[in-house]
């Protein structure tokens, strides 16, 4: 594919390939155009499977023309049949675990902000900078510090200290922001109009997002080049929802794939539920919301993609759902107790909406059903804390003895 | 009540290159029309039918209106009214 123009999502009108991300006819968001005549799909599959062990084998659909250098290269992550799960569900369905915490800095932003700092050397800035809930920190400065650049990484100065930590050791300006993370984004977007920097997620913001087709091209390629017939995801801002069903209709359209699009499920915390609540209200915008919910990392308010993630779960005959706190907590316990894999508090929330469309009848029989989780457990610790009991003895067998003799004796 | 109302690089176009636009209005919806009464190349770019578009978003003070009164939110003598696309983050 040959990369073509911005377009605005809104009003279509087109613009110049550079650092821009809104239109200023009617404020809609920009998204990258390709040209898509000239792919054959033998050629791009064969092109696909020479190419390299991560994203970059998907570079004929991400927005260059050719593959650009990537001295830290997420992607290919593992799909993972959880049978334990579906079975501690009640589920007569395949389930799949797409597990994308197994990247670079431990979740899914390293698609995105791989191809954005790709993006922001091939434009010649010298600084990146993001508004981050957290895993867009980490992976903004591990990525800037691989490819040499300088960066400025914005967040709550309230988050989880172990997504500070994982962001300091990359040697960024990290700044904490006394305020939320729409107060964040709302900064960098001011900042972005004065400052000569590439802010991966504002002024960067149409080439990052269609790093996260790539989730949707590594799915149907590990499925063996099938889709699913339904896709559980979390939303912040909905833009990895809505990229996951960009990547699995181009697709489509190219005749890599066959058949129907999958369902799409998305995922909110209660404490956080714009999106949600839209879709239940039936409203074509979502009302900002202050965040109050443990899945810090789904804690945007005011999201951006907000009304496409709506009708894409309507279009989709899908569903957009939020679970509670402890139900987050729940989830992360009932998927590390069946699967053998720890994800954060969004993988809480993810796993608990699935659990919730199990409860409701909504997942058919032998449906194929793939969960994204989208982070790893490590680094919000807190939220399985006190969620279960050490045993603490000497060291000799009757100490030992004392405390499990009730379950010998059974 | 004078108002200092931000516009976004990407439309100084309409305001003949002025980054800052000061003008008088007790709410912010008096405010705004204020400024398209003196660049009216703004209005539609901003509303649709009487209303902000949906990727619009407008705060006073570093507030989003939306938590106000929306257009409806009293403006004092010497805010500042930041226009600013949705679009961004996540």
């Amino acid at each position: 594919m040959s990369i073509e123009s911005l377009k605005c999502k809104e009003c279509g009108s087109s613009f110049e390939l550079g650092a821009n991300y809104f239109c200023e006819n009617c404020f809609g968001p920009l998204e990258v155009s390709y040209d898509l005549s000239g792919l054959d799909a033998t050629e791009a599959k064969r092109r696909i499977q020479a190419g390299s062990q991560g994203i970059w084998r998907y570079a004929d659909f991400l927005p260059f023309e050719g593959r650009p250098g990537d001295p830290l290269e997420p992607g290919l992550t593992p799909l993972l049949r959880a049978d334990r799960l579906a079975e501690a569900l009640d589920l007569d369905a395949e389930v799949w675990i797409k597990n994308d915490a197994a990247n670079p800095t431990h979740s899914f932003k390293d698609r995105v902000v791989a191809v954005a700092v790709a993006k922001a050397r091939e434009l010649g800035f010298g600084t990146v900078a993001c508004a981050s809930t957290g895993n867009l920190a980490n992976a903004v400065a591990a990525h800037a510090a691989a490819a040499g650049l300088d960066s400025y990484v914005f967040v709550p100065a309230n988050l989880e200290e172990q997504k500070l930590l994982a962001t300091g050791v990359y040697g960024t300006n990290l700044v904490g922001v006394r305020g939320n993370y729409d107060d964040v984004n709302r900064l960098c977007t001011q900042l972005a109009e004065t400052r000569p920097w590439a802010f991966v997620n504002v002024n960067l913001r149409p080439y990052y997002a269609e790093g996260s087709k790539t989730l949707a091209y590594e799915t149907a390629e590990q499925l063996g080049w099938e889709l699913p017939d339904r896709v559980v995801c979390p939303i912040a801002s909905g833009s990895l929802f809505t990229k996951l069903g960009r990547g699995f209709q181009e697709w489509l359209d190219l005749g890599l794939l066959s058949g129907e699009m999958p369902i799409f499920n998305g995922a909110q915390a209660l404490g956080c539920s714009p999106v949600a609540t839209a879709f239940a209200e039936g409203w074509d915008v979502c009302r900002p919301q202050k965040p109050d919910t443990i899945a810090k990392s789904l804690a945007i308010g005011d999201p951006a993609d907000g009304p496409y993630a709506v009708e894409q779960a309507r279009r989709s005959g899908g569903a957009i759902d939020s679970v509670t706190d402890q139900e987050i907590r729940e989830g992360i316990k009932l998927l590390a107790e069946t699967t053998g894999i720890f994800t954060e508090t969004a993988g809480g929330v993810t796993v608990g909406v699935l659990k919730k469309l199990a409860e409701r009848g909504d997942v058919g029989a032998g449906e194929r059903v793939v969960v994204y989780l989208t982070g790893e457990g490590l680094k919000t610790l807190d939220a399985t804390r006190d969620t279960f009991q050490m045993h603490e003895i000497d060291p000799s067998l009757d100490s030992f003895e004392a405390e499990f003799r009730q379950e010998v004796a059974v | 009540m004078s108002v200092t109302v931000k516009i976004p690089t990407q439309l100084r176009a309409a305001t003949g290159g002025e980054a800052e636009v000061e003008v008088e209005g007790a709410t912010v919806g008096a405010v705004l029309d204020a400024v398209f009464d003196a660049h009216g190349g703004l209005r539609e770019r901003i509303t649709q039918d009487g209303d902000l578009r949906r990727f619009v978003n407008v705060y006073v003070s570093g507030e989003d209106i939306r938590f106000q009164q929306g257009l409806e939110t009293q403006i004092d003598d010497g805010a500042e009214v930041t226009i600013l696309p949705a679009v961004a983050g996540g």
